[in-house]
């Protein structure tokens, strides 16, 4: 790990104010379960780390789920394993705590923030090895186009590198249709979560819009009581990555599905709206046969690279079933 | 940031002086001489460093130490009282949950934590909470029934 001076400002606004705006010379540190894997590896090697843990406490009340009427607002300090076991959420928006519970295993969600989650790179193996110059470090070819892409995008129509988006809150969020409040130097501004994503094919870019001096201070979830759930397909139970993850939420009102939303992670460089699969269920009731024609449908478009054809089934299987799980329909693959 | 000069380590106050930026897993084993804790893979996959952290299990390889404050931390050298192991201590050696015994210091804090928060936990919930650990040598099966001795152990007592 190269030599970092370590920062604990008080406020957000003093954090903004250490970072620099460019990427690379400063970092974020939140609950630290990538950044300090990242700088073990070479890969990230800021010469200052701005720690957010006086942040959290002191002023932005990021640790707490502020109720309001209509909305939900969480606070992006909140751990991985708060969120999981938050009972308000768990009622409104099984989704978000179900997907948060998954990730990773019980140390890593006691660490884990939701801004970290948001913000996080991404996994490639390419990427994460020191010594492989892709385009996110600055080389010219992205190595898993004709590599080992398994874990890779299948949605991959004008992308330059084939990563897939690491988060597994964000397409829950964006189903959700959530918002985030980020601070920079000039002040507070407010995104989608729908807009927050990038697929980055450089080393000046992220894997999200903001802009190295932005910090993100809240998600806001608004409440209209939807049905919502999310489901990952992946090798292991126990700590591992999904492979494809469906997240979608709807109204659902005399046994019609309605406002669908379907959102696929893990299978592309950004979360991957999956309109058509939303526009094959709109109006509809949630049976069997209908889950499963939007899960071919979500599947439309798919361009695997040469080891992932099999996550364009699992596209499938993974919006089928998680639609069955919103409806509260008997969940015919659990024994 | 200022040095590291204290931290509250198994009851008790430790001085030290440490730059903030080290790995706590570092500081207790090379500052504190605590180690029971393991260096594994030191990217927060194997948890054969977990510690607890205001009670709760976390990777002490990917915790800074300038990040810890004043907040408790416990190790598995601060289980044992007056002498006498921790149950889930004796529970491991009872049920042979160890081969190469390098995950077990981690297995016992992860357990630890649980048992902390629900101490009749279920078998799914255990498997679920000790999620976070890698056991090379495989003694899974032995681990849960170690853990699982604890548990009825506590119910035979009406605890």
């Amino acid at each position: 790990m190269k030599n970092f001076t370590y920062y604990r400002p008080k406020t957000a606004e003093q954090a903004v104010a250490l970072l620099d705006d460019k990427w690379g010379t400063t970092e974020l540190l939140a609950g630290g379960t990538d950044l300090l894997d990242l700088q073990k590896e070479y890969i990230a090697q800021p010469d200052k780390v701005i720690a957010l843990r006086d942040v959290g406490i002191n002023q932005l009340r990021l640790d707490g789920v502020d109720k309001k009427p209509d909305d939900f607002i969480l606070g992006a300090g909140m751990t991985l394993a708060e969120i999981a076991a938050h009972g308000g959420l768990k009622e409104a928006f099984p989704a978000l705590t179900t997907a948060a519970g998954d990730i990773g295993g019980p140390q890593i969600r006691n660490m884990g923030t939701l801004g970290g989650n948001l913000c996080q790179r991404n996994r490639c193996w390419y990427f994460r090895d020191e010594h492989t110059p892709c385009l996110l470090k600055g080389g010219d070819k992205c190595f898993a186009i004709d590599g080992e892409n398994r874990y890779h995008a299948i949605f991959t129509q004008g992308h330059k590198c084939v990563i897939v988006n690491p988060s597994t809150l964000a397409p829950v969020l964006i189903a959700l249709r959530a918002t985030a409040e980020v601070l920079g130097p000039k002040g507070k501004r407010k995104l989608k979560l729908a807009d927050f994503f990038h697929a980055p094919s450089s080393a000046s870019e992220r894997e999200h819009v903001l802009k190295p001096n932005e910090l993100v201070l809240t998600v806001t979830i608004p409440y209209p009581k939807l049905k919502n759930a999310s489901y990952e397909v992946r090798h292991k139970q126990s700590y591992d990555w999904p492979l494809v993850q469906a997240a979608v939420a709807f109204q659902y009102a005399d046994n019609k599905a309605t406002d669908v939303r379907i959102v696929l992670g893990h299978v592309a460089p950004t979360p991957h709206v999956a309109d058509a699969a939303a526009k094959a269920l709109e109006g509809k009731e949630v049976t069997e046969a209908t889950a499963s024609a939007a899960g071919e449908a979500a599947a439309q478009g798919a361009m695997p690279l040469s080891q992932n054809a099999y996550k364009v089934k699992l596209v499938s299987v993974a919006v089928k079933r998680a639609l069955l799980t919103a409806a509260g329909r008997k969940k015919y693959w659990e024994v | 940031m200022a040095n590291v000069k204290e931290l509250h380590v198994n009851g008790s106050h430790r001085v030290l002086n440490s730059d903030p930026e080290r790995s706590l897993l570092s500081v207790l084993r090379d500052d504190l001489d605590l180690t029971g804790s393991k260096y594994g893979c030191g990217e927060g996959r194997c948890g054969a460093c977990t510690v607890l952290l205001d009670g709760q299990a976390v990777r002490s390889c990917s915790t800074l130490v300038g990040s810890v404050g004043n907040k408790p931390i416990e190790t598995i050298e601060g289980l044992a009282k007056d002498g006498k192991l921790h149950p889930l201590q004796e529970a491991f050696l009872e049920a042979d949950a160890l081969q190469c015994g390098y995950c077990t210091c981690g297995m016992i804090m992860s357990a630890c934590s649980l048992l902390k928060r629900d101490p009749h936990p279920s078998r799914e919930d255990i498997v679920r909470a000790m999620n976070g650990n890698i056991c090379r040598c495989g003694v899974y099966p032995r681990i849960l029934s170690a853990i699982e001795r604890v548990t009825r152990a506590r119910k035979g007592d009406g605890q």
